[in-house]
């Protein structure tokens, strides 16, 4: 009895712990453009709000996804196309960048569900190489060129987004609005099945479950989050390229993910920040960055598998090793 | 002059050789995967990476050291194996007992690494390798004109393909191979030293994609980029074949490049995606893969 | 019976599934040339002591000394050199190897063991079926190539679990005139068996086992003495 009520105060203290970090987060979010250059951090949030779409599939529902690069990249010439060619508001424009994205997911879901485990992995990675291969050829994305020239347009036809701190702001708030979403969804009766899904697959189906819905389901959601990063991302740099759909960007984001922690929420977020920081700084060096970022994978994969706020957690709580 | 579907048969079939070439290749490299996956059950993503060190081994032997062609085709895999020994014995073996999707990430990582480090010396572009002396040239066969090396490759992948198969099906250390896959720990338990199998099995799937690399170099550019690509088309045809049977992946890797290189004769533009496509049918009507032997 | 050290002797053998505490320290002898049976209700530990006797449940403590080896210390694919063989509850057959490849699998750990030669005289429908996947073999059958497999590797002991669950009586007659002849040759043998009958007729003595641990141990000649006890515990 008196070791659960250890547990308990432990959980408690890491409860409150966390609100205070997320509280001290957000405000050092708040303050950063005026200490730290916008664009850094604008691209770091992109890809954290890409970083936790992606968790939403691995760390809660237990599907490795090789091919998010699609739904990322993807969404980025879907809006790029809107804000550029239709003169759609960036706001209207990102729309149909997640749409887009969810409908791609919807498709290679579809497909990628019909196996497990690894196949489930490798089929994501050829279907999205595919996709790679229609962008390379298609007209639509400007081929090698992509597209370029994305105009950030006027935010519900009144915020200039061609101010800096503008912009900032809001990809700062569509970063907290998605990763509130993931909060929502991972914690809502559905985000309980899904992790049910991920902990013992065959007793959820013995329980009654359509696993493969939720699967779908999951996947669905992942692919319009990770949408919603690209098709940002694609508004605050202004274009959109086949590196951004490419089977490097999918390697990058499983990365991120693993090195923040895999299963936790705001892991992925801080992987991303430390994988954008390292690739800005090996820009200016010498090295190469795919040595970099694979011995980081090598390593974490051998000796850190919890990542960092997972380790973080296991300390913690003093939880036995996984 | 002939023509078959209104394309010249002289066309037609240079294209079906082409289809058969690279079928070799994915034979052979699903053929590695498929051994390295039932007994590791690991995903060997770096096994691309592995098949670009055979090349570039073979490349560097006779750039620097002025060893030939045939030499390079003993020492290639020979080396490759080796590194994929140290491998498996440093790292890999740490990680049978989680999830083998961590088995899947390390590989990608080693992937990259290697890719990296060559990239870093050799840039993107691909060195040349010479057809060996006495592959040059082609022979008539009448209905078209075969190049000997080309024809070389497909002889030696055969060779390698149903020589692996017969080692694996047909003979004793092939039987405690093929009992591990089913059982690890109970052959383990008759006193079988399954660690050193799984390290030597791995160390031969590396092997298999460096002799892959060799054989291709005087085919495709010497690049450190061969191998990226072309690992995530051979993933796709292991998941149309399946990894559960040997002889099920070489079939499927045949078939798949004969299918490519009809797609390019008839419909040029989709013959990139045509796998994939392809992998898309299989996966709706045959769920299980087309020798259904896993889930 | 001998006043000598027994030929395996297990002290103290907790293990582990994961998290959950399997057994609880279990203690037993086993002496050379004698059949042992561990009994008890299905769940209580027997099948997890035969596997944490050779290693194939690697979270486990306590002593495992058999014939001067320190068996915790072993890595699992050296155990049986050590001279014992395990025929596991599934029987383990390989379905992708031959009858013939089944048979020969488990390498040759001591002198001793059985010739191809007289194995097949023990068991002639296995040199019938020697080219068949070892699965299309009957239940029996397959029990037999079982055994007959270790009978090859000279091992000193047998570990057997569970050998006629589910075979048809004149087929466990078999394995019981088989266990005999194996004793005769002085094999040493640790049973698992929930067939109390045939238990009874082929053993020398019997464990008793509840919540993964042994709580009676007592020779074949005080069964009648103990059916009380083993109608509460067993249920027979």
């Amino acid at each position: 009895m008196a070791e659960l009520t250890l547990q308990e105060t432990r959980r408690q203290t890491t409860g409150r712990l966390e609100r205070v970090l997320i509280v001290l987060g957000i405000l050092a979010l708040l303050a950063a453009p005026f200490l730290v250059y916008p664009i850094f951090l604008m691209n770091m949030l992109c890809f954290a709000l890409f970083a936790c779409a992606f968790n939403l599939l691995l760390g809660y529902t237990g599907l490795l996804s090789f091919g998010h690069a699609a739904f990322f990249g993807g969404a980025a010439y879907f809006t790029a196309h809107a804000a550029k060619v239709w003169d759609w508001p960036p706001e209207a424009a990102i729309l149909v960048g997640v749409v887009g994205a969810a409908l791609l997911g919807a498709v290679i879901g579809f497909f990628a569900i019909r196996r497990q485990g690894i196949y489930f992995a490798m089929i994501t990675l050829a279907l999205s190489q595919m996709f790679f291969f229609f962008c390379l050829q298609s007209s639509f994305t400007g081929g090698e060129d992509g597209i370029q020239g994305v105009p950030r347009g006027m935010l519900f036809g009144a915020i200039d987004l061609q101010g800096p701190l503008n912009i900032y702001y809001f990809v700062l708030a569509v970063f907290l609005l998605g990763v509130f979403a993931i909060w929502r969804i991972v914690n809502s009766p559905f985000g309980m099945i899904l992790r049910s899904i991920r902990e013992n697959e065959r007793r959820a189906i013995s329980l009654g479950y359509s696993v493969a819905n939720y699967k779908l389901a999951a996947f669905v959601m992942s692919a319009a989050l990770a949408g919603l990063a690209g098709g940002l991302k694609a508004i605050v740099f202004q274009f959109a390229t086949l590196t951004d759909v490419a089977w490097q960007m999918s390697g990058e984001v499983i990365l991120m993910t693993l090195l923040g922690g895999i299963g936790t929420m705001i892991g992925p977020a801080i992987g991303a920040g430390l994988v954008i920081a390292l690739q800005n700084m090996l820009a200016t060096s010498e090295f190469p960055v795919t040595i970099a970022t694979g011995l980081i994978f090598m390593v974490c994969v051998l000796v850190f598998r919890r990542g960092i706020v997972g380790e973080i957690y296991a300390r913690l709580t003093g939880r036995a090793k996984r | 002059m002939t023509t078959i579907l209104g394309i010249p048969i002289q066309a037609f079939l240079g294209q079906l050789l082409v289809g058969l070439i690279n079928g070799s290749f994915y034979a052979m490299l699903s053929l590695g995967l498929a051994v390295i996956f039932g007994l590791l059950r690991v995903i060997n993503f770096a096994h691309g990476a592995q098949y670009m060190l055979g090349a570039f081994v073979g490349y560097l032997l006779l750039v620097h050291l002025g060893i030939g062609y045939w030499p390079a085709l003993i020492l290639a895999p020979l080396i490759v194996g080796l590194t994929g020994i140290v491998i498996e014995r440093v790292a890999l073996s740490r990680l049978y007992d989680v999830d083998p999707l961590y088995g899947l990430l390390f590989t990608f990582g080693l992937s990259l690494v290697i890719e990296g480090i060559f990239r870093y010396y050799f840039g993107v572009s691909g060195n040349p390798y010479a057809v060996p002396p006495l592959l040059a040239g082609g022979t008539n066969l009448g209905f078209m004109f075969l190049p000997n090396y080309r024809g070389w490759v497909v002889i030696a992948s055969l060779i390698l393909c149903l020589g692996t198969w017969f080692a694996i099906e047909k003979t004793k250390l092939g039987s405690y191979l093929r009992a591990a896959t089913e059982n690890r720990s109970l052959v383990q338990a008759f006193g079988v030293n399954v660690p050193l199998l799984l390290t030597l099995t791995y160390g031969l799937g590396s092997a298999l994609a460096g002799i892959a690399g060799i054989l291709a170099a005087p085919v495709y550019q010497v690049s450190p980029l061969m191998g990226s690509n072309l690992i995530i088309v051979v993933f796709a045809v292991v998941v149309v074949g399946g990894m559960g049977s040997i002889l099920g992946a070489i079939v499927t890797g045949y078939m798949l490049g004969l299918a490519e290189g009809l797609t390019k004769v008839f419909y040029p533009e989709a013959s990139s995606i045509v796998i994939f496509v392809i992998m898309a049918v299989v996966l709706l009507v045959w769920p299980a893969g087309l020798f259904g032997k896993d889930a | 019976m001998t006043s000598a050290a027994p030929l395996l002797a297990v002290r103290e053998l907790h293990a582990w599934y994961g998290e959950s505490h399997a057994l609880h320290g279990v203690d037993l002898d086993v002496f050379a040339g004698e059949t042992v049976t561990l009994l008890g209700r299905n769940g209580v530990g027997k099948t997890t002591t035969l596997r944490a006797i050779i290693g194939l449940i690697r979270k486990r403590t306590g002593e495992i000394a058999f014939d001067g080896h320190d068996l915790m210390r072993l890595p699992l694919h050296r155990t049986a050199h050590a001279g014992i063989g395990f025929v596991p509850e599934e029987r383990g057959i390989f379905s992708t190897l031959t009858v013939d490849e089944n048979l020969v699998l488990p390498p040759v750990v001591a002198a001793g063991g059985m010739s191809l030669e007289e194995i097949f005289v023990l068991f002639p429908n296995l040199k019938e079926r020697r080219n068949s996947p070892g699965t299309k073999l009957s239940g029996g059958e397959q029990q037999m190539l079982a055994i007959a497999r270790m009978l090859r590797t000279g091992v000193k002991v047998l570990l057997l679990d569970e050998p006629t669950e589910g075979l048809a009586p004149v087929i466990v007659q078999r394995i019981g005139e088989l266990l005999a002849a194996l004793k005769q040759r002085g094999m040493t043998i640790l049973l698992v068996e929930q067939n109390f009958r045939f238990a009874s007729r082929i053993a020398d003595r019997f464990y008793l086992m509840e919540h993964g641990k042994v709580i009676a141990g007592f020779p074949v000649g005080e069964i009648d003495d103990r059916m009380t006890q083993l109608h509460e515990v067993l249920g027979v």
